[in-house]
């Protein structure tokens, strides 16, 4: 039935989401909020920087800050024999008029969904997670947790700005 | 508003600028005719473009001022009085400009006062003033490809001709002839400039729809020329200001995409050559050169068209210092250097205003008045001087002046009141501190408010201003010598050439203008030696001090040692701070376009951005600046990197100040104790204390809290108030009766006498006074029979180390520590400590200063850190009185646990408590 929605095929006002998928869970992300998606490469690692940005790379002439959604998410970064199966996937998003590429392990299909399928973020989960999420989607077989890319980003300078 | 109006605005405003200036210029010289011509041929294209566009007032100013100086260059004096008047022409053709900017038309308004007054001063002197003035010289100042709807030059000095004078508005009539003439050889504009003219003859507000799209290329200078004005135009007028410049404006967000499109052009560029290389075919190779050769240059190209020199910024100033000599009644000099330095134009903009407010201020403010300065011994004439310069990467901008300085009592006072710091932390603060507040919003202390500063706003626009571009300002302060105001910018889109080296697995830029030379080392004879573990470097008879760029940036250290054995030693200067970095290659040299770091990324002080190379790779940029300051903490006395720095770090590290609270208590005597162990200061009214087992008591925020007087002498008042001193550990509060608070003072501590009494630690002098340092341990247990015993945290004990080098703090924290359940020994030195570590297994955690003479808490770290892995794995809680970003880093390279302020008790019993449970769940 909601794979039926996820297709489009209701009335109501429906969102589109570019999904992701890190670990086990699916993802997604506002698509107007999408610039890219592509394959990382080249990262720069940045000495010294908060343990969420994984480096620095270059897209198509621009710099552009890699942040590490497994990191961000506060879970252990992925085992070494996984990246060679699948490489990494990362999405282009900007933020005040900076560029930054968030890292996932790889990049789903663009969703349609309508309100029907959408709750709110269940209270139990972790608060990292509960500040980054906005709400759930109820999909058929399993869930899709909708990030929001603002608070994604928000993360602080790791304090050290302060002194 | 049509494309001519705007574009008129534009370069009218940026004319008056210059007549601003060489005006003042021409004040103090008044025999340079260049001088004179460029402003008379400035004001001339004003007037005329005025007449043409139809904008009465401004030409009816322009005209009158015009006339003066006419009149000037026919040899009447110029006095200070009618530069003055010209000046404050100029600044009412500016106010009409910018209301014509805002609403397309020109403002109602009469401006007969100053005209009557230009007329006056021309009048004045009749005497040698030939009736027509000889027609003005005019060399070309602006020639370049005309855009459609423009109308060049020409065009304008004929309808300039052609308008009609100020006092005969009514008479239209345009002298076409002699521009119809000089069409005959420009056959192709004839038609459009006729008609231009012609226009001008209803004095039509808006011209675009009557001067029709020129052919552009036509409109060739020397052939346009028109006839009539033949004698007008002298061959040998080559003056400064008024050679040919080719302008064109350009939206700086066209510059912005070129560039990116060149970067790309760049990159792919380069990924074509790698290709042909790979690919023996030769015939791509000549073309690829080319391509080659093409895109570097273009890319050259279009970075420079974002730079300007800083003396744009600064055009206004001498203008802005002169009137306010006037104003203010001061002699005052502006002395500028380094106009020609480049800056990124769009840096250039953000800075303009701060830089022209910080002028003044330090005209208003800096600089004393000329009696003043006389009385204190000084040249009658203060100077302002602007300097700017690029260093190390950043570009500085100095605004010194050699007036009185900041009034750092007044400030400190006006922070306190204006409740920005507490007394306490004010009179901790350091001298160059203090003068910080002046850049909190509303903060003057100007006692009265004059019309040029003293209102208080401006300061932290201008630090904020600065700051949106990730620049910092700085401030030192000499009483009675002046104060200097540092901006540094760092050289955000700015281009500069770069070393590209390796340290450990990563390609890093070095700005070149901060390296000096590249130096290689060995294990033979340039070879790195090591001062108490500090690597140096013996180069021609001097001692470098070294640092290695991985073990700065926190990457292994391991590999340092390898490195030192080959590799090489950058040498570098940031201000008079020579050092060298060691990296572990050294690739080439390549002129790289700084992007500013993320965000995210810039409260890292190493970096000062990053960069694109030409084969794709984003590395970063070292920024020496923050490698000095890093180098500068291991070699303390050597900081000269910043004045207000080095006076920052003196104070902290040179003799560590105590803020006490000093009360009198028994007989008269001062005591004092150390006014970070004390919570709250109360006075409470006499019949509230109760009586309890005998024992005083009061209610204190709903709990009954003991009093013990501070001394035995002290007898608890029966009647009026009573002053306390509360002391609080956890719930638990005491009530230290004492006679008076009289002070807080912020003194070095120094125990001169010590006591054999248990409630005093020992004498020492502050302010003047003998004072009893009393010992808090002592009166604790007298409240609380229990306190010392830790009724709590009996069930675990384990052995801490204590180090500081102070007996003081020892004293006083041993107590404290014994009280939350440790068994503690304690150790005067980092030696002290190491021995101690070695003989003692039972020293669980170690607890250190990390600011100690000598051997500091970080060397002791490090020193257990490399030896066995008992010592390695110790957790160490390191104390210190300021917590900054260096500090945290190299605690975090050493593994310390936790930093705690030296005062903070509780902060420190909570870390060792942490630590225990982080014990205790690991053995689980």
């Amino acid at each position: 039935m909601q794979a039926a929605n996820a297709n489009g095929a209701e009335t109501g006002p429906t969102d589109e989401y570019v999904t992701v998928y890190v670990a086990d869970t699916l993802f997604g992300l506002a698509i107007e909020r999408v610039h890219d998606v592509f394959v990382p490469s080249g990262v720069t690692p940045v000495p010294l920087a908060p343990d969420e940005i994984v480096g620095l790379l270059n897209l198509r002439g621009r710099v552009v800050t890699a942040v590490c959604l497994r990191r961000r998410l506060g879970l252990p970064d992925a085992v070494a024999q996984d990246d060679k199966a699948s490489p990494k996937m990362a999405i282009g998003l900007e933020q005040t008029g900076e560029t930054f590429a968030l890292v996932v392990d790889g990049v789903g299909e663009v969703l349609r969904l309508g309100a029907d399928s959408r709750e709110a973020v269940p209270i139990n989960l972790d608060p990292r997670w509960r500040n980054l999420a906005t709400f759930v989607h109820r999909l058929d077989g399993r869930l899709l947790v909708i990030l929001d890319v603002d608070a994604l980003l928000g993360f602080s300078a790791a304090g050290a700005k302060a002194a | 508003m049509d494309d001519l109006l705007r574009e008129f605005l534009t370069e009218s405003g940026e004319h008056l600028d210059t007549v601003d200036a060489e005006l003042v210029r021409f004040e103090q010289d008044p025999n340079n005719q260049t001088i004179l011509r460029n402003i008379f041929r400035l004001v001339h294209t004003i007037k005329g473009t005025c007449g043409f566009l139809g904008l009465p007032r401004l030409e009816a100013l322009a005209h009158a001022a015009e006339t003066l100086m006419g009149r000037f260059r026919d040899g009447l004096p110029a006095t200070s009085e009618s530069v003055t008047v010209i000046l404050s022409t100029l600044d009412r053709l500016k106010a009409i400009l910018a209301d014509l900017e805002a609403t397309g038309a020109e403002p109602a308004g009469s401006d007969d006062d100053l005209i009557l007054e230009l007329e006056r001063m021309a009048t004045a002197e009749p005497a040698a003033a030939p009736a027509p003035p000889p027609e003005p010289v005019l060399p070309e100042p602006v020639s370049r490809e005309l855009k459609p709807g423009e109308v060049s030059l020409d065009d304008l000095e004929a309808a300039f001709l052609a308008a009609p004078g100020p006092g005969e508005a009514d008479f239209a009539a345009p002298v076409a002839p002699p521009v119809a003439a000089s069409k005959v050889e420009a056959p192709k504009t004839e038609a459009p400039k006729v008609e231009a003219v012609k226009a001008l003859a209803p004095k039509a507000p808006t011209q675009k729809a009557a001067a029709p799209r020129a052919e552009p290329a036509e409109t060739d200078s020397g052939k346009a020329e028109p006839a009539g004005d033949a004698e007008a135009v002298v061959a040998t007028e080559t003056t400064a200001a008024g050679s040919k410049i080719q302008t064109i404006r350009v939206n700086v967000d066209t510059l912005e995409h070129l560039m990116t499109m060149v970067s790309e052009l760049v990159l792919t560029r380069n990924q074509l050559l790698e290709i042909a290389r790979r690919h023996e075919d030769s015939s791509y190779k000549v073309p690829l050169q080319r391509l080659s050769h093409v895109t570097a240059e273009l890319q050259e190209g279009v970075m420079k068209t974002r730079m300007q020199p800083i003396g744009s910024a600064w055009q206004k100033l001498p203008r802005v210092v002169r009137d306010l000599s006037a104003e203010l009644g001061k002699q005052i000099d502006l002395v500028m250097v380094g106009a020609e330095t480049e800056l990124d134009r769009q840096v250039l903009e953000v800075i303009k205003d701060p830089l022209t407010h910080m002028v003044r201020n330090s005209a208003d403010h800096g600089l004393e008045s000329t009696a003043g300065r006389i009385a204190a011994g000084k040249p009658a004439r203060g100077t302002i001087r602007l300097a700017a310069y690029h260093e190390g990467g950043t570009i500085t901008i100095e605004i010194a002046d050699d007036g009185k300085g900041l009034d750092l009592a007044a400030i400190r006072k006006k922070a306190v009141e204006r409740g920005l710091a507490a007394q306490a932390d004010v009179e901790r603060m350091t001298d160059a501190q203090v003068a910080k507040f002046i850049f909190d919003a509303g903060f003057s202390t100007a006692a009265a408010v004059t019309s040029v500063s003293g209102r208080g706003v401006g300061m932290d626009v201008v630090k904020t201003n600065i700051e949106t571009i990730g620049g910092i300002i700085d401030i030192a302060t000499t009483a009675g010598r002046g104060t200097t105001f540092t901006i540094k910018i760092p050289l955000t889109l700015a281009i500069v050439a770069a070393l590209i080296v390796r340290a450990g697995e990563h390609r890093f830029a070095l700005p070149q203008v901060a390296v000096l030379e590249l130096v290689r080392v060995d294990a033979g004879a340039q070879r790195v030696e090591r001062i108490n573990g500090s690597p140096v470097l013996r180069l021609r008879e001097r001692l470098l001090p070294i640092v290695s760029l991985t073990g700065l940036l926190g990457q292994s250290s391991g590999q340092g040692t390898e490195t030192e054995q080959a590799g090489f030693v950058v040498v570098a200067q940031v201000g008079r701070e020579r050092f060298g970095i060691l990296v572990d290659e050294v690739f080439h040299t390549e002129e790289i376009v700084v992007k500013p770091m993320s965000a995210k990324l810039r409260h890292i002080p190493m970096f000062a951005g990053n960069t694109i190379l030409g084969d794709g790779a984003v590395v970063l940029i070292v920024d020496p600046n923050g490698v000095a300051r890093q180098v500068a903490q291991g070699i303390q006395g050597s900081n000269s990197h910043a004045d207000a720095d080095a006076e920052a770090e003196t104070a902290d590290l040179g003799d560590a100040k105590t803020t006490l609270l000093v009360f009198k208590g028994g007989q008269g005597s001062f005591k004092a104790v150390p006014l970070s162990l004390v919570t709250r200061l109360e006075e409470i009214e006499c019949d509230k204390v109760e009586w309890l087992g005998g024992r005083p008591l009061i209610q204190y925020r709903g709990r009954l809290m003991p009093l013990v007087p501070a001394d035995a002498a002290i007898t608890i008042r029966s009647e009026g108030t009573q002053a306390l001193v509360v002391f609080s550990d956890g719930e638990r509060a005491m009530g230290l009766v004492v006679d008076e608070i009289v002070d807080i003072v912020e003194e070095r501590l120094d125990i001169e006498i010590a006591a054999d009494r248990s409630d005093l630690i020992g004498s020492a002098v502050l302010r003047g006074r003998a004072t009893d340092i009393i010992n808090i341990a002592h009166f604790l247990p007298l409240a609380y029979d229990d306190w010392a015993r830790g009724p709590k945290r009996a069930e675990q004990v384990s052995t801490l180390l204590l180090v500081d080098d102070s007996a003081f703090f020892r004293d006083m924290l041993s107590p404290v520590l014994k009280a939350a359940g440790y068994q503690v020994i304690t150790a005067a030195s980092a030696d002290a400590a190491l021995t101690i570590l070695q003989s003692d297994a039972r020293i669980e955690v170690v607890v250190t200063d990390l600011e100690m003479p000598g051997r500091s808490g970080f060397d002791l770290v490090a020193a257990m850190r490399g030896a066995e892995p008992r010592l390695a794995g110790l957790p160490v809680i390191g104390l210190t009185e300021a917590v900054g970003t260096d500090v945290v880093e190299r605690a975090r390279m050493l593994a310390i646990s936790d930093l705690v302020a030296k005062f903070d008790r509780s902060g420190l019993i909570a870390a060792l408590a942490e630590i225990s449970t982080a014990k205790v769940s690991q053995a689980a």
